[in-house]
């Protein structure tokens, strides 16, 4: 069956069961209707009405993207759920029937006379007057809450479109640059230390733009195939974005003693991921899934570090495909 | 008679444990070795000396390092160290003064204690040590010309990943990082230019003396946090303060439970 015909068929169900429900005649009643409670009915409406108008401000501080007001977006969601709270503790304390009795029974002579019994008691205390009130100020504060705790799905990012992904702004021969914009010299770049470098011209921002580069002694090298003229004099430059959750990999662990300490490291400070700069990036800890991106390099005449081609692989946090190309411009 | 007996071992058993702990916290400088007539040597005379008994047996007898261990040593200690040659006065200087050296074997992380020479000594051995060929000098930050607003910028971007954003330490894979609290000017201003242990060294490229001044005062700065919140709980981010939020929460959430039942109690 299609699609179409199936919800034409449940929408026509729905409605047919709807008008039926109207048609149906109200049993007689055997006790008089009592005033019940409006004052706590209107109070817990009231209440209801709150909490949705809350979850409607989580919504609209969300959607308005005010990100430094986190506080505001977690007391609209408490207060809207404790204001649930308090409409259903009312509810239960003032008409919801609540009666506690205790009696043998005589065996029913008349299973007829139940149904009738149950009415007569259903009907002796109080209850609800303003039904459709109440159903519907509950309905609103359910389905706003709903909204309110589905709507930051949006955050998780564009669906299943990943193409952004592969962007990188590093080519053959773009310059690497400090923070203050200055290129880096190879022989600048020393033992036992790490640099933070950017794409010169280009916008900083960009996920695939830091690099941490250090210097490895060249005899200890030992890159993937392929990647034999990736370092220069020693030089590696890999993607400073973990490829676990996206922190900057802002650590390197340098062994002071080598002959006897844990071997250098460059290390993501939020999870310690743990990648080896001198296997190309492997990882040797932590929950990364997969290596550090490296960044070929060259030194140019001038004894200035450049790019010699694009990253090994799409920077940061996996995502479905990864593995299938390597990044463009 | 026997709640008395069992009050006299809860005594004892405390008193052993608080006695442990003392022990633990301030273990005694062991194991120096003083060659005979330290007390009026002159100053290189005394360093030689000091450095032969107590470091050499790592290090090389002039600091030439011994890479590969040896093979048994005195007290099952197999002596392998890295080459002092070049490291100057600075070096040894920060790891006497922090108490980090001595240390047992090769490749145990080096921690903060009490120092196990005096100061007359501790300049001796470095004098020596600098002997073995030049290196950096002790050096001398002037923190009270550095803006801490700026160095807590740079502390971020340079030292906060490990040492936590007011230098309460934590943990690297590999080593604990040290809690900063303790640590004088002239020690953090060392230990930035050497990179102790797995610390990466930063030299005056990546941080120049102005910078270091800068974040030396922001590191005095933040061992008494203002604190707006009130309690600091250990100022080591947002584990404690979760753990408080869910005691509290706990309690909130008991109190809740109480008003619903009511009627029912009652």
């Amino acid at each position: 069956m299609k699609t179409g015909t199936k919800l034409k068929l449940a929408l026509l169900t729905a409605f047919g069961f709807l008008r039926e429900a109207g048609r149906r005649k109200k049993p007689e009643r055997i006790v008089k209707a009592e005033g019940g409670d409006p004052r706590a009915e209107l109070v817990v409406a009231l209440l209801l009405l709150g909490a949705a108008a809350c979850a409607v401000a989580f919504v609209v501080i969300y959607a308005l993207d005010w990100s430094h007001l986190t506080r505001w977006l977690g007391l609209s969601l408490g207060a809207c759920l404790l204001l649930i709270a308090a409409a259903l503790i009312h509810a239960g304390e003032t008409f919801v029937p609540t009666e506690e009795l205790e009696e043998d029974y005589p065996p029913l002579e008349h299973p007829e006379a139940q149904e009738e019994l149950g009415q007569i008691g259903r009907e002796s205390v109080g209850g609800f007057t303003r039904k459709r009130l109440l159903l519907g100020a509950a309905g609103a504060a359910g389905a706003a809450l709903g909204a309110a705790l589905v709507v930051p799905a949006a955050s998780l990012g564009p669906f299943l479109d990943t193409e952004s992904f592969y962007y990188s702004p590093w080519h053959r021969d773009r310059r690497l640059v400090d923070e203050q914009g200055k290129p880096y010299r190879a022989d600048e770049i020393e033992y036992e230390t790490f640099y933070t470098a950017f794409p010169e011209n280009a916008y900083r921002e960009e996920l695939a733009a830091p690099l941490v580069v250090v210097r490895v002694d060249p005899s200890e090298l030992e890159l993937p195939e392929g990647r034999g003229n990736w370092a220069p004099e020693g030089i590696v430059a890999y993607s400073k974005i973990c490829t676990h959750a996206g922190c900057a990999v802002a650590l390197y662990r340098k062994p002071r003693f080598p002959q006897a300490e844990p071997r250098p490291a460059l290390v993501c400070p939020c999870h310690y991921s743990t990648f080896d700069p001198a296997e190309g990036g492997k990882v040797i800890f932590g929950p990364a899934g997969r290596e550090l991106p490296q960044l070929p390099l060259l030194v140019d005449s001038a004894g200035e570090l450049r790019a010699a081609g694009d990253f090994s692989a799409p920077v940061g946090p996996s995502f479905w495909g990864v593995r299938t190309r390597r990044p463009t411009a | 008679m026997r709640a008395r007996r069992k009050a006299l071992l809860a005594v004892v058993l405390l008193g052993g444990l608080a006695a442990a702990a003392i022990a633990e916290a301030q273990p005694p400088p062991s194991g120096i070795t003083y060659p005979p007539g330290t007390s009026k040597q002159k100053q290189m005379q005394l360093g030689e000396g000091l450095f032969a008994a107590n470091c050499a047996s790592c290090h090389g007898f002039r600091g030439e390092g011994v890479l590969t261990p040896r093979e048994g040593g005195v007290g099952g200690i197999s002596g392998q160290g890295p080459s002092l040659i070049g490291v100057g006065e600075m070096a040894p200087d920060f790891y006497l003064r922090t108490g980090r050296m001595p240390i047992g074997h090769a490749g145990e992380e080096p921690e903060r204690q009490r120092p196990y020479f005096s100061s007359h000594e501790i300049e001796a051995i470095s004098a020596y040590v600098a002997s073995f060929g030049g290196g950096p000098e002790v050096p001398e930050p002037e923190p009270d010309y550095g803006s801490p607003a700026e160095g807590m910028s740079l502390f971020t971007e340079h030292c906060a990943g490990c040492h936590q954003i007011v230098g309460e330490g934590g943990y690297v894979t590999g080593a604990k990082v040290p809690v900063l609290g303790h640590a004088t000017p002239t020690e953090i201003a060392e230990a930035v230019r050497i990179g102790p242990f797995l610390m990466p060294k930063f030299p005056k490229s990546q941080i120049s003396d102005d910078d270091l001044d800068k974040i030396i005062a922001y590191v005095q700065r933040s061992k008494h946090p203002e604190d707006p919140g009130g309690w600091g709980i250990g100022h080591i981010g947002p584990v404690p303060e979760g753990i408080v939020a869910w005691l509290v929460a706990a309690i909130v959430l008991v109190g809740f439970c109480a008003v619903i039942g009511r009627r029912l109690s009652s």
